[in-house]
């Protein structure tokens, strides 16, 4: 995609970003902020792409690692983003 | 067929399960907006992401890279078993933790887009858009990480919650920024081994940027300061998807931006207060206010006007808790037919919201209509109160929102204040130019009768007096560990029924 798609592409997520977000009342946004945390682990897919370039086009060690810390990371962002926010939410009852 | 051929409107199939997986995200965000369908939309985000992972893993062809699962399945292990033995009064230490994990991935995915061309052979060169948007999410991605540990470090007490402000902060945090920048600057217009070094050097800034920004921000502002900063972890997520050229990450990293801001945008509200005013640590201010006066203007500034027009008499109670008879609090308290708890931070730090509850059923029992107002920032990150007390099975139609329970507390014969001194202190109304001034408060000093279970009477992280603590006939102080003091409350009540 050309630069200039991205940029769109970022401009339409953050207003529907907004949009939605709006309407969440209070009650929830712990568990919101957490959820939505969890999401910000998508950078994973960064991760995945650049450790997979580090290996294929070079091979280089510190590559490997450095792609492996941004993997560890991000996953442990994303499973225990959502694990938590599954653990709080089950615990709202009527 | 491949994975990236194109079969509809030029979008290929990767493109297309990535669209789905980003509308998922979305619905599942919005799915959160109700309790009850709360559940099912964290669960389709998680599997919107997992479809996201999945469509990365094959379209880019990197199924077969051992490192990667490795990676990716020490990262899972570690994430559960975080998520699983955290306790609940941790989240917010917990949600500032995970934010900075996220970060600190999208600074390495930066850092290593900007370096590739040292270890990869046969690598194009970066474009300037792809320099540009990697040496911006190295910034973000640093900051957030240092900044989120840093808030994290305060919110688990491990760092000391004051802010921390140094002589001159203003100026060196605005120069750390500008060279920070600058540095940037050079990273995108240098190539090679200076580049590397620039991008370096950008890093550490940024990780020193953050570390300063985050540690003049006092204990109050920090459910601000941690949903800025997973505001920012979205937008470093969102900027490392254009240095790498991943729609998907863009388009999800900016739905997370856009929520943070959202929600950082309503506690600001909720506390009267800029960002500007939050992050320059100009809110808590160190020294304390008196506002003796303040009680008796109070009512008049954010007054609900009642439905017949007319003000109850304020009832006096002549005596204050005599050791050996019943003391007036406990009649009042076993006549009360409408009771609001006010829970704070304070409840928390106790861990005495079971100890709420217990006392919730226990004038439920005795006829009472018992509620829960929360504050919009009671408690150290949004919604913090609402997570306690539904974790101890008091149900959320219980829990009512400041606007929607603000015109009642005149009407109410009695509040229960538990823990919680900045957020029903009457001063925000009249005490001008201290830091909670303006400050929405719940108008718990308009009930009859107020009981406050409160550690001590110093005032509270804003360091403004609370009125409500001065000596009066109306406010009946309990000082103590609040767990302690409420069951002692409870013995008293139900020893003499």
């Amino acid at each position: 995609m050309s630069p200039l798609s991205l940029v769109i592409l970022f401009v339409i997520a953050t207003i529907v970003g907004y949009k939605v977000i709006s309407a969440v009342p209070s009650l929830l946004h712990t568990p919101l902020m957490s959820g939505t945390n969890a999401l910000s682990g998508i950078t994973v897919l960064g991760a995945l792409a650049v450790t997979a370039m580090a290996q294929t086009m070079g091979n280089s060690a510190i590559g490997r690692l450095l792609g492996a810390i941004a993997i560890v990371l991000a996953m442990i962002n994303v499973v225990g983003g959502f694990l938590v926010t599954d653990r709080m939410l089950r615990m709202f009852k009527k | 067929m491949s994975w990236n051929e194109t079969i509809f409107l030029g979008l290929g199939l990767a493109d297309i399960i990535g669209l789905i997986c980003v509308i998922g995200t979305v619905w599942g965000i919005k799915m959160m907006s109700s309790p009850a369908t709360a559940v099912s939309g964290n669960l389709l985000g998680a599997a919107s992401m997992a479809g996201a992972i999945i469509v990365t893993l094959v379209s880019n062809d990197i199924v077969g890279i051992d490192v990667v699962w490795v990676a990716m399945a020490v990262g899972a292990a570690l994430g559960c078993f975080m998520a699983v033995k955290i306790a609940m009064i941790e989240m917010p230490q917990m949600v500032a933790l995970l934010n900075g994990f996220g970060g600190g991935s999208s600074a390495i995915v930066s850092l290593m887009t900007l370096v590739a061309t040292m270890w990869t052979t046969g690598m194009v060169a970066l474009g300037g858009f792809e320099k540009v948007t990697a040496v911006l999410g190295l910034i973000v991605g640093g900051v957030t990480f240092s900044g989120s540990l840093i808030a994290a470090g305060k919110l688990s007490g491990k760092v000391n919650q004051r802010p921390i402000i140094l002589e001159k902060q203003s100026v060196v945090n605005n120069l750390a920024l500008i060279v920070t920048l600058i540095l940037g600057i050079s990273a995108v217009v240098s190539d090679g081994a200076a580049m590397v070094m620039n991008a370096v050097l950008v890093l550490i800034g940024s990780l020193v940027y953050g570390v300063l920004f985050t540690i003049k921000v006092g204990g109050a502002d920090m459910p601000i300061t941690v949903s800025l900063l997973n505001s920012f972890s979205g937008v470093a997520a969102s900027i490392s998807g254009f240095a790498i050229g991943n729609p998907l990450l863009i388009a999800i990293g900016a739905v997370v931006g856009a929520s943070g801001l959202i929600l950082t945008q309503i506690m600001c509200r909720a506390m009267n207060r800029t960002l500007g005013q939050v992050l320059s640590g100009r809110t808590t201010v160190l020294h304390p206010a008196k506002s003796q006066e303040a009680v008796a203007d109070s009512t008049e500034s954010r007054k609900c006007t009642q439905p017949d027009g007319t003000v109850e008499p304020v009832l006096l109670a002549t005596e204050k808790a005599a050791p050996m008879e019943e003391p007036e609090y406990i009649r009042l308290t076993r006549s009360a037919k409408r009771v609001i708890v006010v829970p704070g931070y304070g409840m928390a730090l106790a861990q005495a919201q079971g100890d709420v509850k217990a006392l919730m059923d226990l004038l439920e029992a005795g006829g009472a209509e018992v509620r829960v107002a929360v504050h919009p920032v009671a408690g150290r990150m949004p919604g913090h109160m609402n997570v306690l007390l539904a974790e101890v099975d008091v149900p959320y139609d219980k829990l009512c929102e400041m606007d929607e329970i603000n015109c009642e507390f005149a009407e109410t014969d009695l509040v229960i204040v538990v823990g919680a001194n900045d957020v029903i202190n009457p001063a925000a109304n009249t005490a001008e130019g201290t830091p909670i001034y303006g400050m929405p408060i719940l108008n718990a000093h308009e009930a009859e009768h107020v009981i406050i279970f409160n550690y001590d009477t110093k005032p509270g992280y804003a360091g403004v007096d609370n009125p409500l603590y001065e000596p009066d006939d109306k406010v009946t102080l309990l000082l103590g560990d609040a767990a302690k003091t409420v069951r002692e409350f409870m013995t008293a009540l139900g020893t003499t029924v």
